[in-house]
């Protein structure tokens, strides 16, 4: 493997500083900010790109999309209720965040594309955006069924109008309205700046990651071993979708990234709302304590390859 | 001085709570409330407030004794079982006490 990103030497210092208990932090308001930035940018990055696409095929894809992001935690449910023996509502939550995205290791994967040259479709953050919902419907289906008495409003609420979906949404709209050339004096603040943003974001990450070590010791080797092997066994899923979408290679590889992060942001605070008796500790520790370093570390450049051998078998399905 | 007391209810739990618990307090005839930010620890571990998951909150309600009851009723059936929370409840002097009631 080549020498790492330097934003990821970032993600390691956070995580050596957490683990020897340094005085660092940042300060709430500045990670808020710093993930505006990075989530604002991913949206109007792929927003300048909606316009140039046909609707049919946007569509077909975001149809595509849906379903993985309903099919994922399906797959997940049963390993982690029987192999784990997880009471449902902790086995649904957790299953929950891996059917879900994480915009941090999609941004982590749009660097690591950049620098290497490796073009992928540019409305990427489209299919982002669509992922990040499906998985907490099932989710919250899984633990309670239909029948429980649910606050829809609440749970809806905090579904769309999360933080993260507002502004990837917002970012989308603004790039799809404003085009390339509108967007021109906002691009040094979101599109020059966005590794070393991404490098803020990437310490604090470290950070965060660091202190949930400590508690994943407690839960046993079950989630450590779930929280590498759902990522490579959803991958497969996404490249195959990927495949047979007949996207470009680095889009495919994108795509199996996206199907193999977990959810951190978005997907807990959703759960914590609507399945109130899953322990949010188990899912975090899971999904930021092994999946989230995993993929960023290993697994982006090992779905680059998967991706790449697949593309060699088949010739490129539809392309 | 005319002063008369009233309860202060204090009321610390995670803020994924705070949309939901603003609704039901106010529901239950509270007129008015406080949040502000916080962390600490406590049986659940450290709540540090590096990020939002792990951010709490702390609401203080001044009102009479009997939305104090109802409140602080409603919160141990409904939130004490899944959710960090702390509550308690003290005495207050208050200025206007007129301001606190319904």
């Amino acid at each position: 493997m080549s020498m790492l990103d330097p934003v990821l030497l970032f993600f390691l210092l956070g995580v050596v500083a957490g683990l020897l208990r340094s005085e660092l932090r940042m300060p709430a308001a500045v990670y808020d900010f710093v993930s505006m930035l990075l989530l604002l940018a991913i949206g109007l990055k792929g927003g300048i790109e909606l316009a140039r696409q046909p609707f049919g095929e946007l569509a077909l894809q975001g149809l595509a999309v849906i379903g993985m992001g309903v099919l994922l935690p399906l797959l997940a449910f049963p390993v982690l209720r029987f192999a784990g023996r997880l009471p449902r509502a902790d086995a649904a939550s957790i299953a929950a965040h891996y059917g879900s995205v994480s915009v941090g290791t999609y941004a982590v994967a749009a660097a690591y594309f950049a620098s290497r040259q490796v073009d992928f479709e540019a409305h990427m953050p489209f299919l982002l955006a669509l992922l990040e919902i499906p998985a907490i419907l099932v989710g919250i289906l899984l633990a309670r069924g239909f029948s429980r008495e649910m606050r829809v409003g609440v749970v809806a609420h905090e579904v769309f109008l999360g933080k993260g979906i507002v502004l990837l949404v917002g970012g989308l709209l603004i790039g799809w309205a404003a085009g390339p050339e509108g967007l021109t004096p906002v691009k040094p603040l979101f599109f020059d700046l966005f590794k070393g943003i991404l490098a803020l974001f990437l310490l604090e990450m470290g950070l965060i990651t660091a202190t949930q070590f400590g508690s994943l010791r407690q839960h046993g080797p079950f989630l450590v071993l779930f929280g590498i092997g759902m990522p490579l066994a959803s991958s497969v899923v996404g490249i195959a979708l990927g495949l047979g979408l007949g996207l470009s290679l680095g889009g495919t590889a994108m795509l199996g990234i996206l199907a193999a992060s977990g959810s951190y942001i978005a997907v807990p605070a959703a759960m914590r709302i609507s399945v109130p008796e899953a322990n949010p500790t188990l899912s975090l520790d899971a999904s930021l304590g092994v999946t989230f370093p995993f993929n960023v570390l290993v697994g982006i450049p090992l779905y680059h390859a998967m991706a790449t051998q697949a593309f060699a078998l088949t010739g490129g399905l539809g392309s | 001085m005319n002063s008369s007391t009233r309860k202060l209810l204090t009321i610390i739990t995670e803020s994924a709570l705070e949309r939901i618990l603003i609704e039901e307090i106010e529901h239950l005839g509270a007129r008015g409330f406080t949040i502000t930010d916080a962390r600490g620890k406590g049986h659940r571990g450290p709540r540090d407030a590096a990020w939002d998951e792990s951010s709490n909150i702390r609401i203080e309600i001044l009102c009479d004794d009997a939305i104090a009851d109802a409140i602080a009723r409603h919160l141990r059936v409904r939130y004490y079982d899944d959710y960090g929370m702390v509550l308690f409840v003290s005495d207050v002097e208050v200025l206007r006490p007129e301001k606190f009631q319904p």
